[in-house]
């Protein structure tokens, strides 16, 4: 292996500490991310855009500002490249969401996660690839590629975030933000060994994420380690006056909780296994790697109990009604007449904006997207709108106070971030159900509001990896943090190094 | 085809009217609804954008609180409930004006809810109108069709659309079905949108234009056999935008649907348009079921809460309302109801308080005002405001007649050439040459010359009849070019008869 391989294999504070000794610079960072991306992506294809030219500038800039010695209140992660999903809007870099409609849009502003992210003079190495304006738990509703699964590339790498989960798994990117509105940060990093976070609903801005279902949507870190998605929710973190919905509140101590973490010691720390989370329909080598990692934290001092959240199972379905509900008015400005793909009308029928706007969808979305759209706009209609978002709104209320009463009794709530490994493609893309069986773990977070990660908890029988999701209370994303670094210690100290040492990556040994 | 109409004294005879108002009142905040791009009437087409009032993908509505306190003040001037707890929610439509595809309005939850406005009518009676709500929304940017006859987009080559106005703040006020008003439905209305716009104006949270727009309304209009019946079908009249016209839609539309009923033909519940150069209203859309808009509340922004410390806050400071304002100035100037309401009807209140303010005496300010000056703006079919001519103007006007500089003839002819944008008055008066004859010398001849040409007259006046004293000083006017003072050379003469 070469020094570019040794150095895209570290982790992100590894890098950030190189950095700051001036041991390698922003810009030989980048250069071999880039590297390892034209290698890598013919068999991988996370990406959509790699912005080189732009992001080599932005390396540049910041080691012009470290050798004068400028960098003085920039965070830790500093100088360090990152990708971005697709459904973040980046000025002057084209922003589709993995969607036809929106093919050739170059935003003219930032989400204000990138311009901390530029502020932190961390260049963006490009748009990672997603399922269709984040819709689905595959990656293989995207409008251009499907992204494959750097463990075994007949698999998916989950959904919809697979894009930036296979980039940080496959060392195409130190690290990566994600978007979860049902766990589209939290499966594919199951999926794909990776570290995957949802932080408390209103604790990184929404403001130019693109929107899915706003009440449920989140920004948050993909990384290889728990430090490393610590250090980047830091940098996202923080309240903006041009999000609403974010809460006015200072980012909580989650570096500081992960470095505590590390020390392996969770005496005092109370951990609560969610009852509903599984049994039938979850993989019995996923449970067999879940309960490995309890009796490790059970090691590490912590007081594992069972606890009953009563209304988890009635949550996928109040998702599956709430969620397109939003879709469907979210995706309504998608109609031609401002930006984006314009199709009009065939010779014969009127030329009007009404039927040009429907040619435009029509041609724009794809299936999945469409059946979001049209189960959202029934729930919504009148005559149904009780029966349908009415309920699901008490649903959501209800798992609300079963994640309340749930803390008063633990500090951490741990289930399997999804009932299975990684399937593969084509395997659940026929039947819409059974794919979003998949997501019963990870929509809990969102339908309650609390912060949720995935760690990884070793293989399956397969080969595949498997994820461990903790939950913590609404702002106190450091509970998680703490039992999560101190999980990710004691598994490596029993595989004797990260799960990613048994990955085998035939695009860098090339190299 | 026309309409078939009754007569309006048979049709309110026969049927009650009922009748609704749906009032839009753009707010003249600095910024948009939910984002800090600027509002300006008339910007270039396109300029007054930022990526939440173009609806980019990622973009976010954050409420501007100077609406909200607006919208609280409006609900504290109608009497209303104002909810602790409001909230927004989404209006699903396409429409190309529409940045989002939705308009973020209220709906369940309005900010202001179940007040009344009493009114004041011809006859100086009160009548009370229930306000059923008085919400937040925002507005739609504006679509022009391009070589279509009238402007309509029926015949357009193309349509442009330009979102300046998309995303500035309304209210929409709502009347709760205004029953009782019989006979005079139109004059309550009208009173109604005019006591509305005087208060929005002395709350100074809209400019109140109805001809740019800033206040338009939308007119419903129902009748039943009886006031024991239950509610007719109605018809939406929208966007009513003159105060005349909505009071002719509402006496037309009385008249149409009476004439209607009267055949044993159904009212369609639909929208249509007043039509000022027909001078009736025209059918539009009819109302159907598809009409759904999917109203859900909007995730994008938390409910908006209101605690009573900041509408206490809003309470101290509110401005005297335009129906104490009037008693007081009522008073205040020794004026009777009936010059009271005719300084209202001819919108001269604010303009008359001004002149005062500016040093004349409340008398000079209504004459000038109530006269000449209404008097030219009828001519021009104009407002009051819009002529070339101030309170300020107005004022100095009356200082130079109270200082004997001018007198009635001069101070007209005065008037008018600031009516005519000859300047101000000391200009008008300066170009002229504008003074009164002061050279008793000079009138005296005058008045020699005059009572010598009209022996008749100088013999009736001797005798101690006065009545013709009007032609010596109309001679005496001629002769000296109108710059002698009335009174002076009434004098003058009497001193002359009597000796």
């Amino acid at each position: 292996m070469t020094d570019a391989t040794e150095l895209v294999k570290l982790s992100a504070a590894e890098m950030a500490a190189k950095i700051r000794n001036k041991e390698v610079s922003s810009r030989e960072l980048t250069e071999a991310h880039l590297d390892v991306i034209e290698k890598a992506e013919p068999s991988i294809d996370a990406f959509l855009k790699v912005s080189a030219e732009t992001a080599l500038a932005e390396a540049d800039a910041f080691d012009k500002k470290n050798a004068a010695g400028e960098t003085e209140g920039l965070p830790e992660l500093a100088g360090v490249p990152i990708a971005i999903k697709d459904m973040i809007v980046t000025k002057g870099i084209e922003t589709t969401a993995a969607s036809k409609i929106l093919e050739g849009w170059v935003p003219p502003y930032d989400a204000t996660v990138i311009s901390k992210i530029k502020a932190a003079g961390m260049p963006i190495l490009g748009k990672t690839n997603l399922d269709e304006f984040a819709q689905g738990s595959s990656t293989e509703h995207s409008a251009y590629k499907t992204t494959k699964n750097p463990w075994n590339t007949e698999h998916v790498p989950g959904g919809s975030g697979g894009g930036s989960a296979s980039a940080v798994g496959a060392f195409e990117a130190p690290i990566a933000l994600g978007t979860d509105t049902g766990g589209s940060i939290r499966q594919p990093g199951a999926f794909t060994g990776t570290v995957g976070v949802k932080p408390t609903y209103g604790g990184v801005s929404r403001f130019g994420a693109i929107a899915m279902a706003s009440s449920l949507d989140q920004i948050g870190p993909v990384s290889r380690t728990v430090l490393d998605a610590a250090l980047l929710h830091e940098v996202i973190g923080g309240h903006d006056k041009r999000d609403s919905t974010s809460i006015p509140r200072e980012v909580p101590p989650v570096v500081a909780a992960a470095r505590e973490g590390l020390k392996m010691d969770l005496k005092g720390v109370k951990v609560g296994l969610i009852k509903e989370l599984g049994g039938e329909g979850f993989q019995p080598d996923v449970e067999a790697r879940f309960n490995e990692s309890v009796k490790l934290l059970e090691d590490m001092g912590a007081e594992v109990v069972e606890i009953s959240c009563p209304h988890f199972p009635a949550a996928l379905g109040a998702y599956y009604i709430i969620m397109p509900s939003e879709v469907s008015s979210n995706l309504a400005r998608y109609d031609g007449m401002r930006y984006g793909l314009r199709v009009m009308p065939p010779a014969g029928v009127p030329q009007t904006a009404a039927n040009m706007m429907a040619y435009t969808r029509e041609a724009g979305f794809g299936d999945e997207v469409k059946r979001r759209i049209i189960l959202g706009t029934y729930a919504l209609s009148a005559g149904y709108y009780d029966a349908w978002y009415g309920s699901a709104q008490k649903v959501r209320t209800l798992i609300i106070e079963d994640f309340a009463k749930a803390f008063e009794q633990v500090d951490v709530l741990v289930s399997p971030t999804a009932p299975t490994t990684a399937f593969k493609f084509g395997e659940k893309t026929a039947d819409p159900i059974t794919m979003y069986l998949g997501d019963v773990a990870t929509i809990p977070a969102n339908m309650g509001g609390v912060p949720a990660m995935s760690i990884p908890a070793g293989l399956s029988e397969e080969g595949l990896p498997v994820g461990f999701q903790f939950f913590a209370p609404q702002m106190q994303d450091e509970k998680m943090y703490k039992p999560a670094a101190a999980l990710e210690a004691a598994l490596e100290g029993k595989w004797g190094g990260p799960v990613w040492n048994s990955l085998k990556t035939p695009w860098l040994d090339e190299a | 085809m026309a309409d078939k109409l009754m007569k309006f004294s048979e049709a309110v005879k026969k049927y009650d009217p009922v009748i609704g108002l749906e009032t839009h009142v753009e707010l003249s905040t600095n910024t948009k609804l939910f984002c800090p791009a600027h509002v300006e009437f008339g910007g270039e087409p396109n300029t007054q954008l930022t990526p939440v009032s173009l609806g980019l993908p990622g973009s976010l509505p954050v409420i501007n609180k100077t609406a909200v306190d607006y919208a609280i003040k409006l609900g504290l001037a109608l009497h209303c409930e104002i909810a602790e707890w409001s909230q927004f929610a989404r209006k699903n439509y396409f429409y190309p004006d529409m940045p989002r595809d939705y308009q973020i309005s209220q709906y369940d939850k309005p900010t202001n809810g179940n007040g009344y406005l009493d009114v004041e009518l011809d006859d100086g009676s009160i009548f009370r109108v229930p306000i059923e709500r008085a919400h937040i929304e925002d507005d739609a940017g504006k679509n022009t069709h391009i070589g279509g006859a009238d402007g309509r987009i029926e015949g357009a080559d193309h349509s442009l659309v330009d979102y300046n106005r998309a995303g500035v703040p309304l209210i929409e006020i709502v009347t709760k079905p205004i029953e009782g008003v019989g006979d005079r439905a139109a004059e309550i209305a009208g009173a109604y949108m005019r006591t509305l716009r005087d208060i929005v104006r002395a709350l100074n949270i809209s400019h109140a234009r109805m001809e740019q727009g800033n206040m338009r309304a939308d007119v419903n209009v129902s009748l039943r056999p009886s006031p024991s019946d239950p509610y007719g079908t109605r018809s939406e009249t929208k966007n009513v935008n003159s105060f005349r016209g909505i009071e002719k839609t509402i006496t037309y539309e009385i008249r149409r649907q009476a004439a209607r009923l009267d055949e044993g033909k159904e009212i369609l519940q639909e929208t249509r348009h007043w039509d000022e150069s027909t001078q009736t209203t025209a059918g539009g859309r009819v109302k159907t079921d598809a009409d759904d808009y999917r109203y859900f509340p909007d995730p994008d922004l938390v409910m908006l809460h209101i605690t009573k410390e900041h509408i206490e806050e809003m309470k101290a400071q509110m401005p005297e309302m335009p129906r104490e304002r009037r008693n007081r100035l009522k008073a205040e100037w020794g004026l009777t109801d009936l010059q009271m309401r005719d300084i209202i009807n001819a919108d001269a209140l604010d303009l008359i308080e001004e002149t005062v303010k500016a040093g004349a005496k409340a008398a000079g300010a209504r004459k000038w005002w109530l006269g000449e000056i209404s008097r030219a703006a009828n001519a021009k079919e104009v407002s009051l405001e819009e002529l070339p001519i101030t309170p300020a103007d107005v004022a100095e006007v009356e200082k130079l007649i109270a200082a004997g500089k001018l007198n009635d003839k001069l101070a007209k002819q005065t008037v008018a050439g600031v009516l005519a944008g000859e300047g101000t008055p000391a200009e008008v008066v300066k170009k002229h040459g504008y003074q009164v004859v002061e050279d008793t010398g000079a009138i005296e001849k005058a008045v020699d010359d005059a009572l010598a040409a009209n022996p008749d007259v100088a013999e009736k006046l001797k005798s101690g009849n006065m009545k013709p004293m009007g032609v010596i000083i109309g001679a005496v006017m001629k002769a000296t070019r109108g710059q002698a003072d009335a009174k002076a050379v009434t004098k003058i003469v009497m001193s002359k008869v009597k000796s």
